[in-house]
């Protein structure tokens, strides 16, 4: 068994020529992953880049990055697998059609692998080429949902009644993304390494908008981060996340601003909250040079 | 990128039983401190530790971590317990030893083990700097952000000004305190605003607020750092596991409302909102998913057809969902105060899940308080005014149950009907007036269910003069709700 990386160091240099700025914790637990062959569980509030992590790996691995989106009411036959009915019924027509067929030989027949829907679990797992496994937002799916994530998470194998059961042929890297709605049960967060992904710190977020708004001036970009980080300390109900960030110094850059004055923030400060309630307490904060949070 | 602090430079220990020997009392106590580590997780964690150089510090606690600790809310505690546990220890920290600045130095000397070892040298050689040159250094080392003169400020202020004395058994808050009222970071920060005012000339209220952040987030660094090097001292002064204990916290959720610090009720604030979302969201599936209807005959008639004529698919109708009416009726006094806020916070961010949610706030007298949270976005703010505005003195501002509740009788009794719930929270410390306990007794005949809420320990109850068991013994419930987890256990029974 090879493994991907050669280092905890390598993974963030790695990572960083995608254009994703890890820190110490993710390039440490991807590279774990990769060493322990266990899928990742990345929670964290919206908008931090969790997803973000998972295609970038995936970048760098060379791999193909298979995406389940989860929902509410998501069953077996979207993630993991389906019969192709349709295409089963026409055989059978075909088959009596040509006159005498053996049963066993037609069911044989009929539930092999050219009938097989393959979902993105079982595609991930079938996989000849290398695969980065995304499992998007699992936490809304319904508790019982969850259940079905487990083979695969810990055998990397699905079992399909009919044929057997299916094992990777290489195990694939996988990431599981949460914003936290509600409790992921036990036995999911124990097949997991546990990554939060919190909003980065001042320092991490400038180099982030350097690298991701390519004409932005360095000052600027230290003006934005300092301004971001001031807002996330007033108690909000939803902060600014790290795409609003760059959403916004995108905004700057268009504005032509050199320098962000109170008259260039509260002015689109929208860009950074989404509540209008929030707004006007940001605008309402900054304003005060004290700085004292209720 | 390898860590490029002082702290990385330690030498490695030899891998095999010592190693597994501190891990195992490591997530001995991670339990203890009430993390639900599992033996997978815990064989996760041994495994995880032999692909990682224990050299390289963050990285190594980020393995740890991920294969431990699954709920962001834990980290903190993690984190205590990791410092204990992963902490320098050596002879440069014991108590007493004097170093100068602002580099580590390795004065020589071997040393075994290192708990237990430091002897008194009263200040050693950190005398050698006086406290003016120390603010002066303090100072500078803000004022640039200069992380290892920083680190060097915090070493020598320990050792000047915590006064450590080896084998006390206490948790280090003490020698923090001590060493910060020395320190005066909230003079000194003023001092930096100052003079950075003076060098830029006028500068806006809006810059100024930004300075102030930046040289904030310095000082609560410097503070963490001084943290940092008192645990680091006490603990190769009494080993780790004493020290492990003594600093032992409660998880957010287990904080008790009644007696949390400044620092737990922040934390307590911030762990309420997802609290709420998710309570939110698992009532709304409860619901939906819920049992079904009764049996719909028309289309399970219409159904059998298919199956010529036998019933074989009943249909159900749709459940009617039930919401109840709350009525939340709190005692606001200092005492509580605390709990009867997580708790408006708590049923006004449900409820949507209630039909209709009426509030109550009292002290001797009582005020409704339902207009407050009437098309407001921010609960907290309506939490705020509840606590600030509403008119809940009659007398002296003590509490009395039997007056509040018999205002609450006389002025809203008629709008209490058979789908109403209604919650009351407090101690029932009555101060000695009359409990007026019928008026219970009568709510309850009128409302679906009255339950009393107690933020006291149960072992408090009925003591001094707390007259819960009187008010109890009409209500359909009484219950101990001291924290969140229990709070939010009985809301959604509730729901």
């Amino acid at each position: 068994m090879s493994y991907r990386f050669e280092d905890v160091a390598s993974v963030k240099a790695d990572l960083e020529k995608v254009d994703y700025l890890s820190d110490d914790g993710i390039a440490g637990v991807v590279y774990l992953a990769d060493r322990l062959q266990k899928p990742i569980l990345v929670e964290g509030p919206a908008g931090t880049g969790k997803t973000e992590l998972a295609k970038s790996v995936a970048k760098i691995c060379n791999a193909r990055l298979i995406r389940l989106q989860c929902y509410e009411g998501l069953d077996e036959a979207k993630a993991l697998y389906e019969w192709n009915y349709k295409k089963q019924l026409l055989r059978i027509q075909t088959e009596r059609n040509e006159g005498d067929a053996d049963w066993t030989e037609m069911s044989d027949d009929i539930f092999s692998d050219e009938f097989l829907l393959t979902r993105p679990l079982l595609e991930a797992i079938r996989a000849d080429d290398p695969v980065v496994l995304l499992i998007d937002e699992v936490d809304r799916v319904e508790v019982e949902t969850e259940a079905l994530l487990l083979e695969i998470l810990s055998d990397y194998q699905v079992s399909i009644p009919e044929l057997g059961t299916i094992e990777a042929k290489q195990i694939p890297l996988v990431f599981l993304t949460s914003n936290n709605t509600r409790e992921l049960s036990e036995a999911l967060k124990r097949r997991c390494l546990y990554l939060h992904i919190d909003y980065p710190d001042m320092e991490r977020e400038k180099e982030i908008v350097l690298t991701k708004v390519p004409d932005i001036t360095e000052n600027l970009a230290d003006q934005v981060a300092r301004v971001v980080r001031s807002i996330r300390q007033i108690e909000l109900k939803k902060h600014p996340s790290v795409s609003e960030t760059i959403d916004w110094a995108r905004t700057l850059v268009l504005l032509g601003v050199e320098k962000i004055d109170e008259e260039t923030a509260t002015s689109t400060i929208n860009v950074l909250l989404k509540y209008q309630s929030d707004i006007k307490k940001a605008v309402k904060e900054l304003g005060t040079a004290d700085g004292v949070t209720v | 990128m390898t860590v490029t602090d002082a702290e990385s430079d330690a030498p490695p220990p030899e891998l095999g039983a010592p190693i597994l020997d501190l891990l195992s009392g490591f997530i001995v106590e991670l339990r203890n401190a009430g993390l639900p580590v599992s033996l997978t997780e815990n064989l996760d964690a041994m495994e995880a530790v032999r692909h990682i150089s224990i050299g390289e510090r963050q990285t190594f606690k980020y393995a740890l971590a991920a294969t431990l600790v699954k709920h962001a809310n834990h980290w903190k505690a993690f984190e205590t317990v990791f410092e204990v546990y992963f902490s320098l220890r050596g002879q440069e920290y014991a108590i007493g030893d004097g170093s100068d600045l602002p580099e580590v130095d390795d004065d020589g000397e071997e040393q075994d083990g290192a708990e237990g070892s430091g002897d008194q040298q009263g200040g050693g050689g950190g005398e050698s700097l006086t406290p003016e040159e120390l603010a002066e250094m303090l100072f500078q080392a803000l004022m640039r952000g200069d992380q290892q003169m920083m680190r060097g400020v915090a070493r020598q202020a320990v050792k000047r000004y915590a006064g450590m004395e080896p084998g006390r058994p206490v948790g280090g808050t003490y020698y923090l305190y001590r060493t910060l009222r020395n320190l005066d970071l909230d003079g000194v920060l003023e001092r930096l605003l100052e003079q950075e005012q003076n060098e830029e000339g006028e500068t806006s209220e809006f810059d100024q607020r930004l300075q102030r952040d930046e040289y904030q987030s310095r000082v609560d660094q410097l503070q963490k750092e001084i943290e940092a090097e008192i645990r680091r001292r006490l603990v190769a002064d009494r080993g780790v596991e004493a020290m492990a204990k003594t600093l032992r916290k409660p998880l957010p959720e287990d904080v008790d409302f009644m007696h949390a610090s400044r620092e737990e009720m922040a934390s307590l604030r911030k762990a309420i909102y997802p609290l709420t979302r998710k309570l939110a969201s698992r009532l709304q599936r409860k619901r939906r998913h819920g049992r079904k209807g009764p049996l719909d005959f028309r289309r399970t008639v219409r159904a059998s057809l298919s199956y010529g004529g036998v019933p074989a698919e009943p249909k159900f109708r749709n459940p009617k969902p039930h919401k109840p009416e709350i009525f939340v009726i709190a005692d606001i006094s200092g005492s509580v105060a605390a709990f009867a806020r997580f708790t408006l916070h708590l049923v006004y961010a449900i409820s949507g899940q209630f039909s209709k949610v009426r509030s109550f706030v009292f002290i001797d007298g009582l005020d409704e308080v339902t207009t407050y949270f009437e098309g407001v976005e921010d609960i907290n703010e309506a939490v705020h005014r509840v606590n600030t505005e509403a008119d809940v003195v009659w007398v002296d501002g003590h509490s009395d149950y039997g007056h509040a509740l018999g205002v609450f009788w006389q002025k809203y009794g008629q709008d209490i009907g058979p789908r109403t719930s209604i919650m009351i929270l407090g101690d029932a410390r009555n101060n000695y007036h009359a409990s007026e306990s019928w008026i219970i007794k009568e709510m309850k005949e009128k409302a679906r269910q009255v339950h009393w809420l107690n933020p006291e320990p149960h072992s408090y109850w009925d003591t001094g003069d707390s007259i819960v068991g009187e008010y109890a013994q009409y209500a359909d419930g009484c219950h101990e709700v001291r924290n969140l987890r229990q709070l939010e256990a009985f809301v959604e029974h509730l729901a």
